[in-house]
C-alpha cells in the first residue's frame, strides 16, 4: 500500500461515522464517500453516479456477471447466453460456470490466440449467429497472468451493434494503462483498490446508468439499490487517494517498468536455458502488454520448484494458479492460449511494480541459472 | 542441515517439524497433495489432502515461521500406492499401503525431489528412532512408545533412505507429543488421530475395492470343498478374518470359523477353524535390508502385521534373495501381502513381503 494511502486510511478511520446515518458524524462520513466517489469517477473517466462501491474485484465481477445476466434474462427471457473469453480471472470464470451449472445460462467462449488476444472478428462471428440470445459479453481488459491487453473499444462496439452490454474486468489495467470508461464504450467495468496501492477490501463496479443489475445482496439499498451494506468510508477514501496517485504517475512509471521488464525478459532469454516469454512482448511496447508484467516459460521445470528455489534466493514470484489447498495447477490462461499442460507447468509470473528496481532484476537474473538447473533435476526425479 | 519437514496437518508431524527447527536445522514445511481429485480437497473432512489438513499444516508452519509449500505427488501416489493396493487385493493378498507410501512416496518421490532441490533430508512424525551404529551407519529402531511404534511401516527403508531420514518423535510417547503441541500453542494439539487408510476416508475398504474392481463373485468353501456360501469378490476378505463372512451357518461343529485361504484366480474363499490359521514357516519376497544383506541364519524377532506381537524366529536369506523365516511359535493371521519385519532387539534388520509360495 502506498504510504500516502495508508495515512489517508488511518486518518479517516479515526474520524468517520456511518455514512448511512443522518447525524453529524454520519454526514461527515457521507461527504468523504461522495468526495471520494467524485475523485474516482474523474480518474476513471466516468460519472460519479456510475461508481458502485464493492468489497473488491471479485464482488464487482460477480455483480456484473450474475447481476447483469439476471437483469437481462428478466427483461428478455430469450437472452440466456453469456459470451466470455477463455482467459478471464476466476472472479469472472467461476460465476459464469456457476450460472451454466445451475441451468441459468449458456456460454460461448472466445478462445484467444497464442499471444492471448481475443479477436474482434471472433466476437462478431459469434454474435452474428447467436446475438439475439446473448445477455452479456465479458472480456478482461488486461490479463492478470500474461498481461495481454485486449481491444476493448473495438469489442464493445461489436457488442453494442447487437444491443448487448459489455463488461470488462479492468483490475490489472487501472493505474497501469490509459483508461477512460466513457471512451471505452463499456457498460460495466471492474476495478479494485489494492492493485494500485490502495487498501484490500474495497473496489467498485463502474456501471453505466443505462445498465440494469439484479443485486447479489439485499438490505439497506445503498449504492443505487444494487449493493446494500454500510460503506467503508475510510477504505473508499484511501482508494481515491491511491488511484489519483497511480494515475498521476502512470506514464512515467509505465516507461520505467517497461525498461525493467524488457531487461528482465531479454536477460532471461539470453541465458541459453531455452526460456521463452509468453503473451505479447515487443521491446519498448507500452500498449499491448501491462508494463510491469513478465511471464516466462522455463521448459522442463515445475513452477512449484521454481517458486521455492527463487524464494530461497530472495526473489518473490508467482507460478500461475493454485487450488485452495495450495496445489499448483497448470494455468487455464496458458491452456486457453494453446500451450500444453507440460509447457504450462514451468510458468513463472513476475510482477514489477512501484518498489521494483534494477537491482531486483539483476538479483533475479543472477539466481536464475542455478535455480533452473536444480528445478530441472527435481523434475526429472519426480 | 536443510530439511523438508513433511507436514500432514496432524499433531505428530507438527511437533516433528518444531523439533527439527529447535535442533538448529533449516526447515521448510511441505504438505503432500496426494489426492488426484480436486473435489476431495473440498468435500472430505479427512483423507490424504483435505483442505482442512493443508490449512492446519500451513498454520503450524506460520507459527514456526518456516516457509511452507504444497507439493503435488498425486500421480505418483495413485500409481505406486493406490493402484498397487487394488492390484494386491485383486491378487488375493492383503497389502499395507502406509508401508508402500513410506517406501515409494515419502522416502522416494518426496526425498528425491527434496535432494534435487538442495535439501539434505526429510523429517516425518513417525514414531521410530534412528540410532547411529558402531560403524557410524544409521540404524532404524522401534519408537519408545510401544502403543505408537511405527518401525513396522518403515521397515522397508534401505540404508540410503535412512541416511536422509529424521524421526524426531522416536523418544516420545503420544501423550508427550500432544502435551508438547499444546505447550507450543499448536491448534492441532487435540486433533484426533487418523486411523483409516487415507485414500478411503469413509473407512469402507470393501466398497472402495468394489468400485475399483467390480464384482467378482465366487464361492465360499470349507477346507473339504463344501460350498458354504457365495461372495461378491475375494478382495473383501483377509486371512484370519472372522466377521462379515456372510454365511448362514454360525459355526463349524460349534467352533468359530475364519478365512484360512484366498484363491483369487478361482474366486474362492476358504473357511476353516482357528487351528488352521497357525503358521510357523514364512517365505518373504522383495526383501529390503536396513544395512548389508545378512549372511547365514539370524536369530531375530519377527512381526507379521502392524501392531502385531513380535515373536522369536530364525531367518535365512536364500540364494534367490527370498527370506525364509521360522517362527518359534505358531502365529495366527499371517496374510500374504503383509510385511514380515525382522528385529534384533529394538533394531530393524530388514523386511520382506509375505508370499504364499512356500
Amino acid at each position: 500500500m502506498r504510504p500516502v494511502a495508508i495515512e489517508a486510511y488511518a486518518a479517516a478511520l479515526a474520524r468517520v461515522g456511518n455514512p448511512s446515518s443522518l447525524h453529524t458524524a454520519g454526514r461527515a462520513a457521507r461527504a468523504l464517500v461522495e468526495e471520494s466517489r467524485e475523485r474516482i469517477a474523474a480518474a476513471l473517466g466516468a460519472r460519479p453516479s456510475e461508481i458502485i462501491f464493492t468489497s473488491g474485484g471479485t464482488e464487482a465481477d460477480n455483480l456484473a456477471i450474475k447481476g447483469g445476466h439476471w437483469a437481462r434474462v428478466g427483461a428478455d427471457p430469450a437472452r440466456r447466453r453469456l459470451v466470455v473469453s477463455g482467459i478471464e480471472h476466476h472472479a469472472v470464470l467461476d460465476p459464469v460456470e456457476h450460472l451454466v451449472e445451475t441451468g441459468s445460462a449458456q456460454v460461448s467462449w472466445l478462445e484467444p490466440d497464442r499471444c492471448g488476444h481475443v479477436a474482434p472478428d471472433d466476437l462478431a462471428r459469434v454474435l452474428d449467429e447467436l446475438g439475439s440470445e446473448v445477455s452479456l459479453v465479458s472480456v478482461i481488459w488486461a490479463n492478470n497472468e500474461v498481461g495481454t491487453v485486449q481491444p476493448i473499444a473495438e469489442l464493445a462496439e461489436i457488442a453494442h451493434a447487437h444491443g448487448i452490454p459489455m463488461h470488462s474486468d479492468a483490475v490489472q489495467a487501472v493505474g497501469h494503462l490509459p483508461l477512460e470508461f466513457a471512451a471505452s464504450g463499456l457498460d460495466l467495468m471492474t476495478v479494485t483498490a489494492h492493485k494500485l496501492g490502495g487498501p484490500v477490501g474495497v473496489g467498485a463496479l463502474v456501471a453505466g446508468r443505462q445498465v440494469a443489475l439484479v443485486p447479489l445482496a439485499h438490505g439497506g439499498g445503498q449504492e443505487r439499490q444494487v449493493r446494500s451494506g454500510t460503506l467503508d468510508a475510510a477504505g473508499v477514501h484511501a482508494f481515491a487517494v491511491a488511484l489519483d496517485l497511480a494515475v498521476a504517475e502512470r506514464d512515467v512509471e509505465a516507461k520505467r517498468l517497461v525498461a525493467l521488464r524488457d531487461r528482465l525478459v531479454e536477460g532471461a532469454m539470453g541465458l541459453g536455458l531455452g526460456i521463452t516469454v509468453s503473451g505479447c512482448w515487443r521491446p519498448g511496447d507500452v500498449e499491448e502488454r501491462v508494463p510491469g508484467n513478465a511471464h516466462l516459460l522455463v521448459p522442463g521445470t515445475d513452477g512449484d520448484s521454481l517458486l521455492y528455489l527463487l524464494d530461497a534466493a530472495g526473489v518473490e514470484v508467482s507460478t500461475g494458479s493454485a487450488c485452495q489447498a495450495g496445489v499448483p495447477r497448470p494455468s487455464h490462461v496458458l491452456l486457453a492460449m494453446g500451450y500444453s499442460e507440460r509447457e504450462a507447468r514451468g510458468a513463472l509470473r513476475l510482477s514489477l511494480g512501484h518498489p521494483s528496481t534494477d537491482a531486483d532484476v539483476d538479483a533475479f537474473l543472477a539466481a536464475l541459472p542455478g535455480v533452473v538447473e536444480r528445478a530441472r533435476r527435481a523434475a526429472r526425479r519426480s | 542441515m536443510r530439511v523438508v519437514a513433511a507436514m500432514s496437518g496432524g499433531v505428530d508431524s507438527a511437533v516433528a517439524a518444531a523439533r527439527m527447527l529447535d535442533a538448529g536445522h533449516e526447515v521448510v514445511g511441505v504438505h503432500l497433495a496426494l489426492s488426484r481429485s480436486a473435489a476431495t480437497l473440498r468435500e472430505s473432512a479427512r483423507g490424504c489432502c483435505t483442505l482442512e489438513d493443508a490449512g492446519d499444516a500451513r498454520r503450524v508452519a506460520d507459527r514456526l515461521g518456516v516457509p511452507f509449500y504444497v507439493w503435488d505427488l498425486a500421480d505418483r501416489f495413485a500409481t505406486d500406492v493406490v493402484e498397487d493396493f487394488v492390484a494386491e487385493y485383486a491378487a488375493g493378498r492383503t497389502p499395507n499401503p502406509c508401508l508402500r507410501c513410506n517406501e515409494k512416496i515419502k522416502f522416494a518421490a518426496l526425498l528425491d525431489k527434496a535432494l534435487a532441490l538442495g535439501f539434505d533430508a526429510v523429517a516425518t512424525g513417525h514414531y521410530a528412532r534412528i540410532v547411529e551404529g558402531p560403524g557410524g551407519e544409521r540404524e532404524l529402531h522401534r519408537g519408545v512408545d510401544p502403543a505408537k511404534d511405527q518401525s513396522y511401516v518403515l521397515g522397508v527403508l534401505d540404508a540410503d533412505q535412512l541416511a536422509h531420514a529424521f524421526f524426531p518423535l522416536g523418544d516420545l510417547t503420544k501423550d508427550e507429543v500432544r502435551a508438547e503441541a499444546a505447550a507450543r500453542g499448536f491448534a492441532v494439539a487435540k486433533k484426533p488421530d487418523s486411523h483409516d487408510i487415507c485414500f478411503i476416508p469413509d473407512g469402507d475398504t470393501r466398497g472402495f475395492l468394489t468400485r475399483a474392481l467390480g464384482e467378482r463373485p465366487g464361492e465360499v468353501v470349507s477346507t473339504d470343498g463344501e460350498v458354504l456360501g457365495r461372495h461378491t469378490g475375494t478382495y473383501g476378505f483377509t486371512i484370519g478374518q472372522r466377521r462379515g463372512l456372510g454365511l448362514d451357518r454360525g459355526s463349524l461343529d460349534g467352533r468359530p470359523r475364519y478365512v484360512v485361504g484366498i484363491d483369487a484366480r478361482a474366486h474362492r474363499v476358504v473357511i476353516g477353524t482357528a487351528d488352521l490359521l497357525g503358521i510357523e514357516d514364512i517365505v518373504g519376497v522383495d526383501a529390503r535390508w536396513c544395512g548389508a544383506v545378512p549372511a547365514g541364519e539370524l536369530e531375530v524377532g519377527a512381526q507379521v502385521r502392524a501392531h502385531g506381537e513380535e515373536v522369536p524366529a530364525t531367518a535365512l536369506v536364500l540364494a534367490d534373495g527370498r527370506v525364509r523365516v521360522r517362527l518359534a511359535q505358531r502365529v495366527r493371521g499371517v496374510a500374504p501381502g503383509q510385511a514380515v519385519v525382522l528385529y534384533d532387539g529394538t533394531r530393524v534388520v530388514g523386511s520382506a513381503t509375505i508370499t504364499q509360495e512356500y
